[in-house]
């Protein structure tokens, strides 16, 4: 609890600030998006050893959205993932951004985790934090399955809505909006919720020096999560077959007419 | 046998096209396949299964429906919950997988039978590697657009029941799309541009081409929708949407491997732009060499031409 609202309890008696909020933000370690994979010796995984990670870059709105919440309301904002040794440093990059403290489910083999034994270990230990509200990436942008958050608030038995690009809260009541094929959809709901973070709900801030700085001093917990075994077998992996040889048909607008002619009788897509 | 649930999306009646697909990959399966839909109307609905099972509800709930198509496959003893990989299926079936206690395997491209399970094929890194996977237990999975033969048909049995309305987050809007336009993830034929357009106020040839064919949708690459000229719902690629439509125009676009992943399963893909040496024109199937400006309302002119006479 921030100490001002410890203060203003102890001077008049009041309640502390019912929106006083327990944050979590998840994020994930992905391999950078210019990575282009190779296929690991057993055919069953990509090849990690020579792949540069990044924050997901979804996980970059979640974290915003986490901040922006605490600024609004008062709290406290976890960064949490379920990482490597290594992923400390996308933690520390979440902190310095303005997240109070990170929390490791350390896991050498997180890469190789499934949706399932992934939103278990995550939300047992949104249980642990005692949080109100979580949010995560719409996706993380390596496997794009978008499933781990509404998993986690299923598992949890919480309210939760995807691919958000609105969000608000009055009290304990929260608003989201969400884009579908059909239209702009505004859900409403009670915390605790797990909120799912699309490109376009915020614009996320970039660590400052002193941020960068602070962040040196804030506490990460590690924690030796329990992980249900995998149900899902790998059988294999692939690159993508490589597209045919295409060509250009000529400059300018005189290539028209034969474009046109290719996509009817060659492509026939026209 | 397998016994397959899967939930069908419907509007006023109508099931969506990408849910008919889902059906058809069920039935591809050789598997029972039970169909499930909510709303109003949903008793009336002829599809293609062994029974259908409508949920009857006014109230929208992702978490209560997800119950719903939960206990169906609980009742059923169902091997596996198939939904189109559209918007509301993506929010749908990890909650399924949850209370079904399984793995959910979003956006698959291919199924097949593997033994007594299903094996399922879906891209993974925005499509730079293809994974075959399956469950050792029962599964969830999301199915891509045009990638499935749809299944028509009529059902023998359809067993109404009330919807759940143990609602944790509820709908209580829909802002429709206005002007009949296309999502970029449902359309046949899209027209996207980027940075080379130079100028927001340049999309407007972008949208007079797609408007020419009728049935096309704009897209956007990233540079340009960072930049603020186009909304993040057209844009493709690996922080946007990616989609497979049967006609790519990618006008203005160098051919980021970002953007590439969210459009290179396109059936076929031209492209437009002024530097020949374009990372793009290594993809595309037909390519022109030039300045956008000139090449795009002259191909509009011609579309239109080439439509009015056919």
């Amino acid at each position: 609890m921030p100490l001002a609202h410890l203060l203003s309890y102890a001077i008049s008696g009041d309640p502390p600030a019912p929106n006083d909020m327990n944050i979590v933000a998840c994020i994930k370690r992905v391999p950078a998006t210019e990575t282009q994979p190779r296929i690991a010796p057993d055919g069953k995984g990509m090849d990690h050893s020579t792949t540069e990670y990044m924050l997901s870059f979804y996980d970059e709105i979640a974290l915003e959205e986490a901040i922006r919440t605490k600024e609004a309301v008062g709290g406290e904002v976890t960064a949490l993932t379920l990482g490597p040794a290594e992923a400390t440093k996308e933690i520390r990059d979440c902190l310095a951004r303005g997240a109070d403290k990170g929390c490791l489910l350390t896991d050498a083999e997180w890469y190789a985790r499934d949706t399932r034994t992934t939103a278990k270990a995550l939300s047992a230990q949104v249980s642990a934090i005692g949080a109100d509200v979580v949010f995560c990436g719409r996706q993380a942008t390596d496997r794009d399955n978008a499933a781990v958050g509404q998993m986690m608030a299923t598992y949890l038995g919480w309210a939760c809505v995807t691919d958000v690009i609105e969000f608000s809260l009055d009290g304990t009541k929260g608003s989201a909006m969400r884009e579908s094929e059909h239209g702009i959809e505004t859900y409403t709901f009670e915390l605790p919720a797990v909120i799912t973070c699309q490109k376009g709900l915020n614009e996320p801030r970039y660590a400052g020096l002193k941020g960068i700085m602070a962040a040196k001093k804030k506490p990460i917990e590690e924690v030796d999560p329990e992980l249900v075994d995998n149900m899902t077998e790998v059988l294999g992996v692939e690159l993508p077959p490589a597209r045919p040889e295409g060509r250009i048909i000529g400059e300018g607008t005189a290539a028209i007419p034969a474009l046109l002619e290719a996509l009817r009788t060659e492509a026939k897509v026209f | 046998m397998s016994k397959i649930i899967v939930y069908v999306e419907q509007r006023d009646g109508t099931a969506g096209r990408a849910s008919l697909e889902a059906l058809g990959a069920a039935a591809s399966l050789g598997a029972e396949v039970i169909a499930v839909v909510f709303g109003a109307g949903s008793a009336s609905i002829a599809l293609s299964a062994a029974r259908t099972v409508a949920l009857e509800g006014e109230q929208y709930s992702p978490d209560a429906l997800a119950a719903d198509i939960a206990a169906v496959a609980n009742e059923e003893a169902a091997n596996a919950v198939f939904c189109a990989s559209t918007g509301a299926g993506r929010d749908l079936a990890p909650r399924v997988a949850a209370l079904m206690d399984c793995p959910c395997f979003s956006d698959c491209t291919a199924v097949a039978a593997d033994g007594e399970s299903i094996a399922y094929t879906r891209p993974t890194l925005a499509g730079k590697l293809i994974a075959n996977i399956k469950s050792t237990a029962n599964a969830v999975a999301t199915l891509r657009r045009n990638c499935f033969e749809a299944a028509e048909g009529e059902s023998a049995v359809v067993a109404a029941r009330p919807a759940s309305t143990d609602f944790k987050a509820l709908l209580v809007e829909i802002a429709e799309k206005t002007g009949g336009k296309l999502d970029v993830s449902a359309a046949p034929i899209i027209v996207s541009g980027g940075r080379g357009m130079k100028d927001p106020s340049n999309f407007k040839l972008i949208e007079d081409l797609a408007a020419a064919f009728g049935n096309a949708a704009v897209g956007a690459s990233r540079a340009v929708v960072d930049a603020g000229w186009r909304p993040h719902s057209e844009q493709v690629g690996q922080t946007g949407k990616t989609v497979a439509p049967q006609l790519y125009f990618a006008i203005g676009i160098s051919g980021a491997i970002q953007h590439v992943a969210g459009m290179k399963t396109s059936k076929v893909i031209v492209a437009i732009n002024k530097d020949p040496d374009a990372a793009i024109f290594k993809l595309a199937d037909y390519g022109i060499v030039g300045d956008a400006m000139e090449i795009v309302p002259a191909l509009t002119e011609a579309v239109k031409g080439a439509l009015a006479d056919a």
